[in-house]
């Protein structure tokens, strides 16, 4: 049997009995939706680590590095960086004060239905778009990794579903994910994440020890080889600035235009963060505020150390794989096709592999990353579906239809049932719209980015807000929910670099489009508030915010960690 | 301390929450929190947006090369974690500290009932 495709069978081994452990431990719903509040601090930090570092960190950075040198390093800085806005203002309220979602800490001071179904709406934006994404990127990936096994289940996929044909590897992934968070909730979502990010960080040191060794741990040496590595468009060599973002040739109202997109990059990065849904979810499973912070400290560590390790694997891969020759199909020691910056990774591996340990040795460390990137992935979208359903099934279903507008009480059983099925129906439609958007591929990179920017656009002014602006209020919530939204989605759609091929002269001309839509969403938040001021909407909110100011600053009265029976 | 309440509306919890923000001890927590998250936050804002903003208005500076082929913008790269990092520790060094037990006396202080009379 491949050897690739045996790895890929124990990681999915390993992750179905850690579901089928976790599906006892997922029966209430404190136990589903937080993990029953029992994840240790360190723990939260790897599954945070977990959650964040993508395929689109791990393939995508190193690839980027790889391709256009120093450039791709941005990504990297910014992602980390992220982490103390979420240190500085989020994570410690956010547990002191949530429940088990984004939507609980802004109904804490608005009208619930206004506001949790705006939340909903912005959280499945945010969720959808990275998990396209993430299901995108595992399909192409698994095709050119083990391409026997999309041909083998071709034949079962000979059907269409609202006139589109399902993709095995999608749907593999799809369904692998939805076992998951449908049986084992968050404790198994946490587990998965743990694991990932435990076999990612091993295959990073592992690679970048082998680049060391291959320069005889010369760093010297590393970076003369870096510095030969040229650039045949711009001229510049891979260490410096300046080939991704081509500085200097075009202007926007007298301004670099590359500069911008570059500044505009860097904010979504920063700020889109510390309002992604999954990451915000993360600091509910935790005992209390110390333990939360504790867990950013973990994981700023963690991917502090993986992100300073993708240079190593992107140059790594630029001195000694080389651009050409990173590609799907290699046929006797030559590219056939086009060359896929994705594959850098794989490929670097298989080259170190057949360096120090022969043609065994490429092929297995080859299949070990390709099994890594897979984990990654998997525990990605697990990440995301969990938090998609919790603003399905915990904001609007029980929190808006069952319990404002019907007036009911809603039993356990019957929350974690609606949990498990909102789960279900968020995996059954992102593998059918990956497998839809699936052949426009460059919306794949752009739609990760949109999810930021939705993020920090939507999400970060109505929670900052909502902690620390006593005058804030309901309208000016779900006017930037939703209007951050929608800017956002709109000014992506308008811009450059959506419809393949490119537009030569698009309506907007950034492909970042945060430096704009990010102080839309604030002064939406604030527009909204003084309107809703003036017709005296909203009178809870002002009250309310003496105790949510409180509870936040000091854990009084937060969500307990029930103790286990 | 004289502090002008209105009517203290103790919430259904019977905590009365408006009281505790009155506190000497909760506003010395936000104050001294303030006090060393407004910095932190302006200055690594600054620091992270110098680095695209030096790559694109002074690239040659950024060029310039430190050790053999070593040169400040990838120094530059480094040094942004190294800050994120130290902040981070600053941070929670402060809060495993003086917060943490600024905030346990608001809380002990809400636990003996006395914020709604005592003021």
């Amino acid at each position: 049997m491949n050897l690739t495709l045996a790895l890929f069978l124990i990681v999915v081994a390993i992750t179905l009995v850690i579901s089928a452990w976790a599906a006892r431990r997922a029966r209430t719903t404190v136990q589903f939706w937080a993990a029953g509040r029992q994840i240790k601090g360190w723990q939260n930090g790897l599954a945070i680590a977990g959650d964040y570092m993508s395929a689109a960190s791990f393939l995508g950075i190193a690839g980027l590095i790889a391709f256009n040198g120093y450039d791709g390093f941005m990504y990297s800085v910014g992602w980390l960086v992220a982490y103390l806005t979420v240190l500085f203002l989020i994570a410690e309220p956010m547990r002191n004060t949530g429940k088990y979602t984004m939507a609980d800490v802004l109904s804490f001071r608005m009208s619930p239905v206004p506001v949790r179904s705006a939340a909903a709406f912005s959280t499945v934006a945010v969720c959808a778009s990275y998990m396209m994404a993430q299901m995108i990127g595992a399909g192409s990936l698994i095709k050119i990794l083990i391409p026997t096994l999309d041909t083998n289940l071709k034949p079962y996929f000979n059907w269409e579903i609202f006139g589109t044909r399902l993709d095995p590897s999608i749907t593999m992934v799809g369904l692998l994910m939805m076992i998951y968070v449908i049986a084992g909730g968050m404790v198994a979502t946490t587990w998965v994440q743990i694991i990932k990010a435990v076999l990612l960080m091993g295959g990073a040191v592992l690679l970048t020890f082998l680049v060391l060794l291959h320069f005889g741990f010369n760093v010297g040496h590393f970076f003369d080889a870096i510095a030969g590595v040229k650039d045949k468009a711009t001229g510049l060599n891979f260490t410096q600035p300046g080939i991704l973002y081509k500085y200097g040739q075009k202007q926007v109202f007298g301004v670099d235009l590359a500069l911008i997109d570059n500044i505009s990059l860097g904010m979504a990065l920063i700020l889109g963060t510390a309002g992604l849904p999954h990451i915000l979810m993360r600091f509910f499973t935790v005992p209390d505020g110390k333990a939360a912070r504790a867990s950013v400290a973990w994981a700023m560590g963690l991917i502090g150390s993986f992100y300073i390790m993708t240079t190593f694997l992107g140059f790594g891969a630029a001195t000694l794989v080389g651009k050409a020759n990173i590609c799907a199909t290699v046929v006797n020691g030559a590219c056939v096709g086009k060359p896929n910056s994705n594959l850098a990774a794989p490929r670097l591996a298989e080259f170190l592999g057949g360096e120090f340990f022969g043609t065994t040795g490429a092929e297995f460390l080859l299949a070990f990353i390709a099994a890594v990137a897979f984990a990654t992935i998997l525990a990605v979208v697990a990440g995301l579906t969990l938090a998609a359903a919790g603003a399905f099934s915990h904001d609007f279903y029980v929190g808006v239809i069952r319990t404002e507008l019907l007036h009911g009480k809603v039993s356990e059983r019957e929350q974690v049932m609606v949990a498990r099925i909102t789960a279900g129906l968020v995996g059954l439609l992102s593998i059918w719209l990956a497998a839809r958007i699936g052949a426009t591929a460059n919306a794949a990179a752009l739609v990760a980015g949109v999810a930021f920017v939705i993020a920090s656009a939507a999400n970060l002014p109505a929670i900052l807000f909502t902690l620390f602006w006593k005058r804030f209020n309901t309208w000016g919530a779900v006017a930037c929910l939703v209007g951050g939204t929608v800017v956002t989605i709109w000014l992506v759609a308008i811009g450059p670099g959506w419809t393949v091929p490119a537009v030569e002269h698009p309506a907007f001309p950034l492909q970042n489009v945060g430096i704009v839509s990010i102080p839309i969403g604030f002064l939406l938040a604030i527009i909204g508030t003084y309107l809703g001021d003036r017709v005296k909407a909203d009178r809870l909110a002002e009250v309310k915010f003496h105790e949510i100011d409180v509870r936040a600053q000091t854990g009084l009265g937060a969500e307990p960690n029930p103790v286990v029976a | 301390m004289e502090v002008a309440q209105p009517e203290p509306a103790a919430g259904e919890d019977g905590v009365h929450w408006e009281g505790l923000e009155q506190t000497d001890e909760f506003r010395e927590l936000v104050r001294r929190r303030f006090r060393f998250v407004l910095p932190a936050t302006i200055f690594f804002l600054v620091y992270y947006f110098l680095l695209p903003l030096g790559n694109g208005l002074a690239p040659d500076f950024m060029k310039t090369r430190v050790v053999g082929q070593v040169n400040i913008a990838y120094l530059f790269a480094l040094s942004e974690f190294v800050m994120a990092w130290v902040l981070a520790f600053l941070y929670i060094r402060k809060a495993n500290g003086l917060f943490d037990s600024l905030a346990a006396k608001v809380r002990a202080r809400a636990a003996g009932g006395k914020e709604g009379t005592a003021l």
